[in-house]
């Protein structure tokens, strides 16, 4: 510790140099940490886990609707206390770039396994008394400034009404809150009644889409997921039921490999600082070799003033990569209050694993070759 | 007296491209402890080849270079650095301070390779300090110090360690004349006072009347000099 105030110091030596290498390390470790939050978050794997609702989609893809007779069997299944099921509508308000998730669903059996969301009662009475009725939830509600009475047009990118338009127009009955915080949020979703939709649609009449299933007990998933597929096994309507969590990551993972896609632009970015730093660290040791010199003259080892180089480095990228993966962490608190379908980024403890791992890697890449270069350096010759 | 220093047929090589210079030529001399030694020769003489030979700093060619009683040229560079840190104050002519260290941290260097701690440190950067009579500059840093400032804390950076010698390369080299005699009669000071041997190169006449002896140096050869020159 007694050599700190000496680190330090040569840390500041130039402070406009390293404010701005520490700027460009928060950066850098800015974008690794959401990246890495958002790896860590697509490569989660949580079949295994518990949770109170399932989806049941078709094995090939959820863009296979299921048929509507399975329901009845999924809800024999022991565990299951309630089924709906679920089409995704994919429409537009007003504007393609206005896109939000919808659902035709039926109400009463949305309302038996959408328990988190609350919908006042009268709301709930005319939904069901009007076809053309639909809910939203509160977030979106607020995000268009949609209010009840509202009609509201939307324009569907799979779905044509028989007359072969596309245009559809439902009537805001209801608005709806979701108290869950930790993910899926349904405050960004609208429902319209299924019963009308299938009637008037050109096409696929009768399929349900997807099913949500609502379980007695959390702990009951895998089972009851294992259940499910291996009754539809070899049937034309193989299924595969997961959890909502995981049906949400899936939907994103069909971009492409998005694990590939991450770690390349991750590898990008440490790769850049790395060259950066490195090039701060060597510059800063070039214009430091006459003092280098002296701490040998007055009797530090090489060994000794290799490392105060190396701790130097070390320190810088500290520095820099804790501030951006504080900032990361601001960042994912921000993005989760955004409107989105998916689960929130979390700095889980492989988020924060990797981000100290790469400060010290960082630190000991950039900081070895100077360091290196001072303990090699000759004393004479750096004091001529 | 003893002598604290002793070299015995040194000899010095560098070797620049495909040339070999030899700098020192079967050097020998002694220098007593307690004495304040005056090095001083035309530029290309061997004065700082010497003064590095003597300060541990280089190691020689050839031949023996004892001071305080231990062979240095055998030592090793980990063996050489805590000699150093033991028994030698060096002293440039353009200070060599820390620009980012207070005058204290910058005296305070040595001592952090010792066992000291932080209160005695602070004791002996203190006393330190007050000898070379800037105490009440520790706080400033080097950019804030004029010359003959600067180079009074380098002077107590290489006092703090109570060393038994002091090396002083053109130590006023880089300062007007009433600031030179300021710094020269602190060495000698501390030469007479403390009982450091001190030896200096200079290129300056008025600074070598300052020592108590002169050393004369020419091509790498001890021309003359009242410095008992080893048999």
């Amino acid at each position: 510790m007694k050599y700190a105030p000496l680190v330090w110091a040569a840390l500041w030596r130039s402070r406009a140099r390293t404010i701005f290498t520490l700027l460009s390390l928060a950066a850098a470790f800015l974008l690794l940490g959401l990246l890495q939050a958002a790896n860590s978050l697509f490569s989660l794997n949580t079949v295994n886990l518990s949770a109170p609702l399932l989806i049941t989609q078709a094995r090939v893809s959820f863009t296979n609707p299921l048929p509507m007779r399975l329901l009845a069997q999924i809800e024999a299944v022991s565990g299951v206390t309630a089924v709906s099921h679920s089409q995704f509508f994919g429409g537009a308000y007003q504007d393609p770039k206005n896109f939000f998730a919808q659902f035709a669903v039926n109400p009463e059996r949305w309302r038996k396994v959408f328990t988190e969301c609350s919908l006042p009662d009268e709301q709930f009475r005319a939904w069901q008394q009007s076809r053309t009725a639909a809910i939203a939830g509160r977030q979106l509600a607020e995000r268009f400034g949609f209010k009840i009475g509202d009609r509201i047009p939307l324009t569907s990118q799979i779905w044509q009404q028989k007359d072969g338009s596309r245009a559809w127009a439902f009537d805001l009955v209801g608005i709806f809150d979701d108290t869950r915080k930790d993910s899926c949020p349904r405050q960004n979703n609208m429902y319209i009644r299924y019963d009308y939709f299938d009637e008037a649609r050109l096409l696929g009449q009768g399929g349900a889409g997807i099913f949500v299933l609502r379980l007695s007990d959390p702990a009951l998933a895998e089972r009851v997921s294992r259940q499910i597929d291996a009754m539809f096994e070899n049937s034309p309507d193989e299924t595969k039921t997961q959890t909502e969590k995981d049906f949400s990551l899936n939907f994103v993972r069909q971009v492409g490999n998005l694990g590939l896609i991450l770690n390349s632009i991750v590898g990008a970015v440490f790769f850049t600082i790395l060259l950066l730093t490195g090039n701060t660290m060597s510059q800063a040791v070039r214009d430091r070799i006459p003092e280098l010199a002296v701490l040998k003259t007055v009797g530090y080892s090489d060994g000794g003033v290799l490392a105060l180089v190396l701790a130097e480095a070390l320190l810088l990228c500290a520095l820099g990569g804790m501030a951006g993966m504080l900032l990361a962490v601001a960042a994912m608190k921000v993005l989760s209050r955004l409107p989105t379908q998916f689960p929130p980024f979390n700095a889980d403890l492989r988020v924060w694993i990797f981000g100290v791992a790469s400060m010290l890697l960082l630190g000991l890449v950039v900081g070895l070759p100077p360091a290196l270069r001072a303990q090699r350096l000759d004393i004479v010759e750096a004091l001529r | 007296m003893s002598a604290i220093v002793s070299l015995r047929n040194v000899v010095k090589t560098y070797t620049r491209g495909k040339q070999t210079v030899e700098v020192l030529h079967n050097l020998s001399l002694e220098i007593a402890q307690g004495d304040f030694v005056a090095l001083m020769g035309p530029s290309g003489s061997g004065k700082t080849t010497l003064l590095n030979l003597i300060g541990g700093l280089d190691r020689p060619t050839s031949g023996e270079v004892s001071v305080a009683g231990e062979r240095i040229d055998s030592l090793s560079s980990g063996q050489l650095a805590k000699w150093r840190a033991r028994n030698v104050g060096f002293v440039f002519q353009f200070y060599n301070l820390m620009p980012m260290l207070t005058a204290e941290r910058n005296v305070e260097l040595p001592l952090l390779l010792t066992n000291l701690s932080g209160a005695q440190r602070r004791q002996n950067v203190q006393a330190a300090l007050t000898v070379v009579g800037l105490a009440d500059r520790a706080k400033h840093k080097p950019a804030e110090l004029s010359g003959g400032q600067a180079q009074r804390v380098a002077i107590a950076r290489a006092l703090v360690a109570d060393p038994t010698l002091l090396v002083c390369d053109e130590p006023t080299g880089d300062l007007d004349r009433a600031t030179a005699d300021d710094i020269l009669h602190l060495l000698q000071m501390l030469n007479r006072d403390h009982g450091k041997t001190i030896v200096m190169v200079t290129h300056d006449p008025k600074a070598a009347e300052f020592a108590s002896h002169q050393l004369h140096l020419d091509k790498g050869q001890l021309v003359e000099g009242d410095v008992k020159a080893a048999a």
